[in-house]
């Protein structure tokens, strides 16, 4: 009776060695390194990098302890944080040969230093949260309804431009709160610009209507274009982000969408918070739009009356300048903007910008219509506008490959092509949570969070084995396979440990002790009832069986509700509560019940358990 | 070792309507407490920025408090956390900017914090900054909502698991103890203006389904008593259904407890709240979940029939029947 099968001694022993196995990295802790990824979509890390960087190395006398590459990064092992140092220089230098435009980001890390057989088979150290190990972590909102508008204001030029290429008469185009509204005099023309309208704008539905008795065209949008608006814009910024996080040259940043118009931004280990904030912050649309600098216009101006059709902005740098409302181009079609040198008149600073294919189409017509006259770039940051450069047009642009030169310096030309650059936000975006954690609080939470676990332990392991003896040792030992499997699950998972989790592990080991001391009680009531020993054990763990298995469905359910509807924090805490308990069930009644077989079942006369 | 070593059976059940009536004060105190003070929410329920700020030596708070004055947040709340030398900012977001341009005001409160550091910084250069969060307000609705909705999932979950697993009746009592819990927990922390915060809700569900084992503890013990003790009555199948499962119930509360305990001493400032509310929610878990589930099933008039299946005839194994 009681001997233990030999299948749940073998499931016992691979339960163990997988514990034991995937925990082990844990213990190795972290080595300095440097690790090299791609700054732009256009560049492969691969082998030829890591070979560069081993070069670059070699030149700099620098010794690495391992160089390898792991997916699309390489990391490059050191033995100490100065040499860590020193090494990101020297890779910085032999792969980014021109340092105004990187092509590779370098940016410093720490990596497990447990051995690589153990880091093959995806036995790698729990990922930390940024509240363990410092970091920044920002919760970015899409600003959807400007995306909207702003789509919407495109469509109202482009049906404008249709209208006048087709010369279809009509009295007045405007934006009405759903959409376009376009007045006609004529129904024949009506009828004809709707057909043309539902051919060539499809993106809005075109519907007759009477406006206070005139004929009219009303457009709106349909809601397959506004799911394509809202998708683009989240894509678009999360694009957008990626650059901007790779100019901070931070190590394994995050950057994911959450919900429907929500990007999550997590750098860890980045301590210059208010850099990171002010470039990830940076909530800019771009406008292109034509400068009206007739004197009429400037007259009124100085008049302080602005003209029917103009809206008064500051240059940078400069005075008020009168632009037309009418948006040529908006930051959507710029898919580039980087400083460099004029073509013509090499050593004078200047900007070049890259179009879309209909960014391109749009920027040819209006420069061959307009040359002689200005365009200004406008740089939209919160509602308010600032011409970055106002250029003049001097000949038909084609083929959008734009430039802008003239009295610029070199720092001016960075600035604006920056300024450009973070401008290409399909959407505003605004920071609607922040987190940032010092690497000293993230080291003491780990300590805390630790010690409250290991002294809970300690205490918990000394009553049970005061008050249950023998059994009471096998509860222990049950509960540090508990505790040995939860933290291999969370290193195979990778699942981020905070420390919520941590308190989460602390308060599961409390209740799993639940589990053995229902079996060890009901152990010695049947003693009580006069059962033999060996019937005892099998009635005790039997009969706790049933009661273990509801209270545990029960807390599991709080867990899982946990899971749903919790979010930051409290996730953290769901997901290790939840696992906890499933690894709780197994040791202490799977585990325990495999000890207690194999110390009493060989035991053929058994007088007594030692059980308190 | 064994505390306790009952010979017979406590009559709780003749006492049941002093429990009720215990209960039902402490419910009433703890809701008049939330209503009349309200609840100390956390940032992340009604938006704001939170900083941790740490001095080498003792922290200047005086000085602190005026330099936050000086920049414009007379309504800023400055105090210790945990040292002496570590301090916690608080800074609500502007309501008068909020009305007027909600995200003008988020924007502007995400600068906050940058504000503050460099005001710190200038009057006490070696201040470390040690963390700092903001929420905006369009955070904060949800996440009351998603609490309240977890905890509606937690509520509408156990109660079907419940009442498949044993009857109705069980189920409805279970609820009703353990949401009685729930009131209570948050009742202390409106009585003692503690901060309410998402890791405090996260407690609270979490004590929610383990208190709940509780009251499955002692069901089961009720429906094996029914079984057994054919001639007994309600009151006694019940008095001996808590006294018998008593020495457990205390045993794993108090093991669970050690573990909190060990994280209200040693686990700092961020998981004092978090500990506080599983130690109240463990205290009176043990509580409601036996004395208070109990009786209610008793006055819901649970039978012999409702639990023993008449047709159900399974051997499983020796059994020895209590008399």
């Amino acid at each position: 009776m009681n001997k233990l099968p030999i299948w749940r001694a073998i499931v016992m022993v691979v339960a163990l060695a997988f514990g034991l196995l995937y925990t082990l990295p844990n213990f190795f802790g972290e080595a300095p390194a440097v690790q090299v990824s791609s700054a732009k979509s256009t560049v492969k890390v691969d082998q030829e990098t890591a070979d560069r960087v081993s070069r670059g190395l070699q030149i700099a006398g620098i010794s690495a302890e391992a160089v390898a590459l792991e997916g699309t990064s390489v990391r490059i092992r050191l033995p100490d944080t100065d040499t860590q140092l020193k090494a990101k220089d020297a890779i910085d230098k032999a792969l980014n040969t021109d340092p105004k435009d990187p092509r590779f980001v370098v940016a410093l890390n720490l990596v497990s230093s447990s051995p690589g057989w153990l880091s093959a088979m995806r036995a790698l150290p729990m990922y930390l949260g940024l509240d363990l190990r410092g970091g920044v972590h920002f919760l970015l909102q899409v600003d959807m309804p400007a995306a909207l508008s702003k789509r919407m204001d495109v469509l109202v030029t482009d049906t404008r431009t249709l209208l006048r290429d087709k010369n279809l008469r009509h009295s007045g185009i405007g934006r009405s709160p759903q959409g376009i509204e376009i007045r006609f005099r004529e129904a024949d023309t009506r009828q004809k610009s709707r057909e043309l309208l539902n051919t060539q704008i499809p993106d809005l539905n075109w519907a007759e209507a009477s406006l206070g008795g005139e004929l009219a065209l009303i457009g709106t949008m349909r809601p397959e274009t506004e799911k394509r608006v809202r998708d683009y814009a989240l894509k678009q910024n999360i694009t957008t982000l990626s650059n901007r996080v790779n100019e901070l040259g931070v190590a394994e940043p995050v950057i994911q969408q959450q919900g429907p118009e929500r990007i999550v931004v997590q750098l860890p280990g980045v301590q210059d918070t208010a850099k990171a904030k002010d470039i990830l912050g940076r909530t800019a649309t771009l406008e292109i739009r034509m400068v009206e600098d007739s004197l009429e216009a400037l007259n009124a101006l100085a008049t302080g009356r602005t003209p029917a059709g103009l809206e008064v902005f500051t240059e940078r740098g400069g005075g008020p300048i009168l632009l037309k409302r009418e948006v040529i181009l908006t930051g959507e079609s710029l898919t580039d903007a980087q400083a460099g040198f004029d073509s013509q008149n090499p050593g004078e600073p200047a900007v070049h910008l890259s179009l879309d294919s209909k960014g391109a189409r749009v920027f040819r017509d209006v420069t061959r219509e307009s040359i002689g006259r200005r365009m200004a770039i406008l740089l939209v940051e919160k509602g308010k506008g600032e011409v970055v450069t106002a250029p003049v047009i001097r000949s038909e642009i084609p083929g959008g490959r734009v430039q802008i030169s003239g009295r610029m310096t070199t720092t001016e030309a960075a600035d604006v092509a920056l300024l450009l650059r973070a401008g290409s936000l399909a959407a505003p975006m605004e920071i609607i949570e922040e987190r940032t954690i010092g690497p000293s609080l993230g080291a003491d939470n780990i300590k805390k969070g630790f010690n409250s676990t290991l002294y809970g332990f300690i205490a918990v392991g000394i009553f049970m084995m005061a008050y249950y003896l023998i059994f009471g040792a096998f509860s222990v030992a049950a509960l540090s396979v508990n505790l040995l499997l939860l933290f291999a699950i969370l290193s195979l998972l990778q699942a981020t440990l905070t420390l919520p989790g941590i308190a989460a592990i602390a308060l599961t080991l409390g209740m799993a002790v639940d589990a053995n001391v229902l079996i060890n009680e009901r152990v010695r009531e049947e003693l009580r009832n006069g059962l033999s020993p060996q019937a005892a054990i099998q009635q005790g763990y039997d009969r706790a069986w049933a009661t273990i298995l509801d209270s545990n469905v029960t807390t599991l359910i709080a867990g899982v509700a946990l899971l749903v509807f919790g979010s930051g924090p409290v996730r953290g805490f769901a997901v290790v509560h939840c696992l906890g308990i499933l690894t709780s069930i197994f040791s202490a009644v799977f585990f325990s019940r495999g000890l207690v077989n194999l110390w009493y079942g060989g035991k053929k006369k058994l007088a007594k358990l030692s059980i308190g | 070792m064994e505390f306790f070593r009952i010979k017979k059976d406590i009559p709780f059940m003749r006492h049941a309507l002093i429990f009720n009536l215990i209960s039902v004060a402490t419910f009433i105190a703890a809701v008049v407490f939330i209503a009349i003070r309200g609840l100390h929410f956390s940032i992340e329920f009604t938006g704001g920025t939170v900083m941790e700020v740490s001095y080498p030596q003792a922290a200047p708070l005086a000085q602190v408090r005026k330099v936050v004055e000086d920049l414009g947040y007379a309504d800023a709340q400055v105090q210790n956390f945990g040292t002496s030398r570590d301090l916690l900012i608080r800074l609500p977001l502007r309501t008068e900017q909020a009305g007027a341009d909600e995200k003008a005001a988020a924007k502007a409160t995400s600068e906050q914090s940058e504000k503050v550091m460099a005001a710190l910084k200038a009057a006490t250069p070696n201040v470390e900054l040690r963390r700092v969060e903001f929420v905006g307000p369009q955070v904060g609705e949800e996440l009351a909502t998603d609490g309240a909705l977890a905890l509606l999932f937690v509520v509408i979950g156990i109660m079907i698991y419940l009442a498949i697993r044993f009857e109705w009746k069980f189920a409805v009592a279970a609820i009703i103890a353990n949401l009685h819990d729930v009131v209570i927990i948050v009742g202390f922390f409106a009585a003692f203006q503690w901060e309410f915060s998402l890791s405090v809700l996260a407690a609270i569900l979490a004590v929610l389904g383990y208190s709940v084992n509780e009251s499955v503890v002692v069901a089961d013990r009720i429906r094996e008593n029914f079984r057994k003790m054919r001639k007994a009555s309600v009151t006694e199948v019940i008095d001996n259904a808590i006294t018998a499962t008593m020495s457990r119930t205390i045993i794993t509360h108090g093991t669970t407890e050690a573990m909190v305990l060990a994280m209200l001493i040693f686990g700092g400032p961020v998981l004092f709240y978090f500990a506080l509310a599983l130690t109240i929610g463990i205290v009176f878990g043990i509580y409601s979940s036996v004395l208070v589930m109990a009786p209610i099933t008793m006055w819901l008039g649970i039978q012999r029939e409702d639990l023993v299946k008449p047709v159900k005839k399974k051997d499983d194994g020796p059994e020895i029947y209590t008399p």
